[in-house]
């Protein structure tokens, strides 16, 4: 972060100095060529893992395919959205949600796997006791009504 | 609402000669009803944040009177429940998360950076009726039907009762529409607003909190909205990913409310940071120690503060790997918080320490957040955590970062700046003397419910065995004593406006830019482009008996 | 959203000094207001990731403690319907990228005709939507709470689809009026208003024929749908026989004789799809599955309405001549977003339709 208020900062400043340069041009047209040639790449990946998921190539699926859509969704992101022209700021600012995202995936995907192998031991060790006795103490609960 | 600010607020224009100021710069309810301007929606937002305040205070009464006797007082069980629950939504989503950044952020950060509004001024005033109609929405339904499954909506309990849950999921979602463009809003306006010579390092540290808090805003808000969204489509459709009825898991549940809600504790507590930050140095006279590492710390606390929310379902049954990840994290996190301590303890080491109202609430600041955070320690902790969780010692913990921290320094930054934005003085004794019954009463609250939550005392309960009565009694006294202190404080407050002295440009010599500008602004807050120094350099600046403020020598 | 985007053009008047309409008074320059648009609608696509990275993390989640419902539950969408769409939407995003350009060359003509193309792909996009949703609910294939156990059951047709045309026909015949209206009336901004809002409102229709075909034409020899498309059209008729089969099969029974249990062959049948699981076949296993379809592709489809809704804002300012090389932002500020509701797809699509 300290990183982007850097850049940020530089950024500005000479933004704040230079005004003459702000009455200038600031839009920078994409070129219908790419355009177009971005759009047939995105229409053949799209064919390509429609086809890829009919072959049966097992546990390596979901990482082809998500390969795929990563490519695919960079090309939108670098050229339809034209990052790749903008400023840096704006391509750090996206960057993080994906990290932000990948933080949350992560954890919770890390504990679901660990607790809910807990819960079947648990489950089996359940079944392969005997059954409790039904007049086992009430445990005092919290008062709710 | 504004209709009734703008009353007392817009002072009669007191001489032709007077230039105007942004509250008489139109008038009408229509004026503010539409105002695109920072500095009102700031005050609207102050009026708004602060009713919700005395609701939520008033049910906080409520809720200690009744646990004065063992067996309770006069609540039904299921009472308790929805007034418990009612204080802490309307105090967490209603009061504390916009209290400082929408009222006190909107007011002063572009007056602060030099700018003559924020980026998107619209975009701000629907921020602010976001924040009505979530308010209203969440006000209305949870007031006719009662709900009560406490301010977490846990599942399964929230999918079971009949509690309006849907429509109070429904404010919430609304009130987070409106605490992101807020945050969006101040992000975009402190990167591109900035004047000519208002670099990073320039920006008054308030403004750095506020620009993480702002970061933290933006990057949680919204998965809080799309947990309320699944929560209602799990009640209405039963899509069956946090019901365990239909083979949905709770656990999920909290994960996603958490990886919000503990982000969001740093939204209530960096933009107090940011404050006492101002506070100290200002009323201590002196520059600020350490300007680079609280402004780091800031954004490190923004960041980090997201990778510990597992610290609040140790005892859900998440897997013992992630128990220890997040502990060990949540130890990490209290570093920065820390720094900035220390920090403010070396800016008034050999100071010219003035203890005036707003340095009063500072220093009570210190000694709270510091019992606050260090008590959040042993709540990290594993071991210990497994006894304390759901007891009061967590109740206490978060009431003293979170009253302790979040409110004394809102109120602290109130008094700070009131003559700024109304420009009147208070009378400073009755101020001082407000910070002191606060101080006394949130301790005499709190303090005991720390001893109650080692012994065992379960927090949410209505009734309790005869043992705590003592402690539960001294807290009750304790709680309507901080009461009293606050009334005392608002009534200086609104004494002020009908008899205090008319404010000068800078009362307690602060050196940001601020103080610069007429006392209150004028409309466009600065008519030529702001000469900007360091912000916390005091030399130069001497007290004028005359102005009856700070003037700067050159 | 506008409101990052409008700069608030009736403040120009107290800084009449070279503050052109467009230009906010609290901006010094085109371009910071420029750049501060942009970067406030950047920071706004990222709520919108952390808003739909909940779903993906559902989702996530789920698949990775229960694959095999995965594997069976996805069998019921349709490939062939979420390619078309991704195509659909690529190319939305194609014209919408030409649009922008088009607004920064000030080509006015072309700006209108683009934002037009992307409106009405759009509208394509829902009715396609609309044809699959509805044969799931046809179907009972709902979220867990509403679940209905394949083969089990019989289908409960319901008008969903043509409940679904009713708005859009509605639109159709508005715009269609006004269109003609402007014709006679030989106003040509409002040409430009109707002219796109109708041919959208009609390229919804084609969207839903294009699914019925596509539906359909799965109904033999392909796994992945069924035959439920031949009776969109005409399900009244088959209503009095559907009740002579109103009892509850046994699901042993559905897989013995496919085809012959159900007439119409609306289910899927079990052995052909080659997994025969009623452990899975449940509320609990495949409605969760169904839950985390209808919220993901449900919420993408709300950002496919108010992009449309968007859009249409644009197109009526471009018909006013308000873009030009130096205004652009709002045009660029939707597009980001438009983009943004691709991308979006991008992932839903295989995630959902394809991974097996
Ligand atoms: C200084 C570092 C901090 C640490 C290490 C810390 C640690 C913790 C832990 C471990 C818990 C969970 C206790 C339990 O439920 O068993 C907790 C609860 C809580 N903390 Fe903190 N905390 C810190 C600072 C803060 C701050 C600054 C705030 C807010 C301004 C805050 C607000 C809360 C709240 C609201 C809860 C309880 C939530 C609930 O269950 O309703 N904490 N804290
Ligand atoms: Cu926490």
């Amino acid at each position: 972060m300290a990183h982007t208020s850097v850049d940020a900062s530089a950024q500005i400043d000479s933004h704040g100095g230079g005004h003459g340069h702000g009455d200038g041009e600031f839009a920078h047209p994409a070129s219908l060529t790419m355009l177009f040639s971005v759009f047939f790449t995105l229409l053949a990946l799209t064919i390509l893992t429609v086809w890829q998921s009919t072959l049966d190539i097992g546990a390596a699926e979901i990482w082809v395919t998500m390969g795929i859509a990563t490519v695919k969704a960079g090309l939108v992101i670098l050229f339809f959205m034209h990052l790749l022209w903008d400023k840096p700021l704006n391509a750090i600012v996206f960057l993080s949600s994906i990290i932000f995202v990948a933080l949350f995936l992560g954890f919770t995907l890390m504990d679901a796997q660990g607790y809910h192998s807990t819960i079947e031991i648990k489950d089996t060790l359940e079944a392969s006791l005997p059954p409790a006795p039904a007049d086992l103490p009430v445990v005092p609960s919290m008062p709710t009504t | 609402m504004s209709a009734v600010i703008s009353k007392p607020l817009v002072a009669p224009v007191e001489s032709a000669k007077e230039p105007g100021n942004f509250l008489t710069h139109t008038s009408g309810f229509l004026s503010w009803a539409l105002t695109l301007d920072h500095k009102r929606i700031g005050l609207m937002y102050l009026v708004g944040v602060m009713s919700s305040f005395l609701l939520g205070g008033v049910l906080a009464l409520v809720v200690r009177a009744h646990l004065f006797y063992a067996d309770g007082a006069f609540l039904t069980l299921k009472q308790y429940n929805q007034i418990f629950t009612l204080h802490g939504a309307v105090m967490v989503f209603l009061f504390i998360i916009p209290s400082v950044p929408a009222a006190l952020g909107n007011f002063l950060l572009p007056i602060m950076l030099g700018a003559k509004d924020v980026a998107f001024p619209r975009l701000n005033l629907s921020s602010f009726y976001l924040w009505v109609g979530g308010a209203i929405f969440f006000l209305v339904a949870m007031l006719t039907t009662g709900l009560d499954t406490g301010w977490t909506f846990y599942t399964p309990y929230s999918l079971e009762t009949t509690g309006p849950v849907v429509l109070a999921t429904m404010g919430v979602f609304i009130l987070g529409f409106s605490s992101i463009f807020t945050g969006l809003n101040f992000i975009v306006t402190i990167n591109t607003m900035r004047p000519p010579g208002m670099t990073w390092f320039r920006m008054p540290l308030l403004l750095w909190a506020i620009y993480s808090t702002s970061i933290i805003q933006v990057l949680a808000t919204p998965v809080l909205g799309i947990t309320m969204l699944l929560l209602m489509a799990e009640r209405f459709l039963g899509i069956g990913i946090f019901d365990p009825k239909l083979n949905g898991d709770p656990v999920t549940y909290q994960h996603f409310f958490w990886f919000y809600s503990h982000p969001a504790v740093y939204i209530m507590i960096l933009p107090a940071m940011g404050i006492i930050s101002e506070l100290m140095s200002v009323h201590s006279h002196k520059g600020i120690f350490g300007y680079r590492m609280i402004a780091y710390s800031s954004v490190a606390i923004a960041l980090f503060g997201f990778l510990v929310w597992g610290h609040h379902m140790f005892t859900s049954g998440m897997a013992n790997v992630t128990t220890i990840v997040f502990s060990a994290l949540t130890f990490t996190v209290s570093i920065p918080s820390a720094i900035k301590v220390f920090n403010w303890l070396f800016t008034m080491y050999k100071g010219t320490v003035s203890l005036t109202t707003p340095m009063l609430y500072a220093l009570s600041f210190m000694f709270l957040f510091t019992i606050g955070g260090l008590t959040g320690l042993p709540l990290g902790a594993l071991s210990i955590d497994r006894h304390f969780h759901d007891t009061y010692f967590v109740v206490a913990h978060f009431h003293y970062v979170m009253m302790g921290g979040t409110l004394v320094a809102f109120l602290g930054g109130i008094f700070h700046w009131w003559p700024k934005m109304v420009g009147k003085m208070y009378n400073e004794l009755g101020g001082q003397i407000s910070a002191g019954i606060v101080f006394v009463g949130f301790n005499l609250t709190f303090l005991p419910q720390f001893v109650l939550g080692t012994r065992g005392m379960p927090r949410r309960y209505a009734t309790y065995v005869p043992e705590f009565e003592f402690l539960h009694q001294l807290s009750t006294y304790g709680a309507f004593l901080l009461g009293i202190g606050l009334f005392v404080a608002l009534g200086v407050l609104i004494n002020s406006l009908f008899r205090g002295k008319k404010a000068p440009t800078n009362p307690w010599g602060g050196a940001t830019l601020e103080w610069v500008c007429s006392s209150p602004p004028p409309h466009d807050n600065f008519s030529k482009p702001p000469v900007v120094g360091d912000p916390y350099d005091f030399r130069g600046l001497e007290y004028d008996a005359r102005e009856g403020g700070y003037v700067r020598r050159k | 959203m506008s409101d990052i985007t409008i700069p608030t053009s009736e403040h120009a008047d107290d800084h009449s000094h070279d503050h052109p309409a467009w230009l906010a008074h609290h901006f010094d320059d085109a371009e910071q207001q420029f750049d501060s648009g942009k970067l406030g609608m950047w920071l706004f696509l990222v709520t919108e990731v952390l808003f739909f990275s909940g779903m993906f993390v559902a989702y996530a989640l789920f698949r990775s403690l229960h694959p095999e419902v995965f594997v069976y539950a996805s069998q019921f969408l349709n490939a062939k319907l979420g390619a078309i769409n991704t195509g659909v939407l690529l190319f939305s995003s194609l014209t919408m990228a030409w649009a922008v350009r088009a607004a920064q060359l000030s080509q006015q003509k072309i700006l209108v005709s683009m934002l037009a193309m992307t409106l009405s792909c759009a509208a394509m996009f829902l009715g396609v939507k609309a044809v699959e949703y509805t044969h799931k609910w046809d179907l009972g294939l709902l979220p867990a709470g509403m679940y209905i156990t394949q083969g089990v059951a019989e289908p409960n047709h319901g008008n969903w689809l043509q409940i679904l045309c009713i708005p859009a026909a509605v639109f159709a015949v508005i715009f269609a009026g006004w269109y003609l209206f402007a014709l006679v009336g030989r106003n040509r901004f409002q040409l430009q208003i109707a002219g796109p809002l109708l041919v959208a409102s009609l390229c919804f229709f084609a969207g839903v024929q294009l699914g019925v075909f596509l539906e359909s034409g799965e109904s033999h020899g392909d796994a992945h749908g069924s035959g439920h498309g031949a009776t969109h059209g005409d399900h009244h008729e088959g209503a009095g026989d559907h009740a002579a089969h109103a009892i509850i099969v046994d699901h042993m029974v559905a897989t013995s004789i496919p085809g012959q249990a159900f007439p119409s062959e609306v289910f899927v049948d079990p052995k052909r799809v080659g997994i025969d699981e009623p452990e899975i076949n449940q509320r609990g296993r495949a409605g969760i599955f169904f839950g985390i379809y209808y919220m993901m592709t449900g919420i993408h489809a709300v950002h496919i309405l108010g992009g449309m809704g968007v859009i249409t804002w644009l197109i009526v300012k471009a018909a006013r001549h308000e873009f030009h090389s130096k205004y652009f932002g709002p045009v660029d500020n939707v597009g980001l977003y438009w983009h943004l509701v691709d991308f979006i797809w991008i992932f839903l699509f295989p995630l959902l339709y394809l991974i097996r």
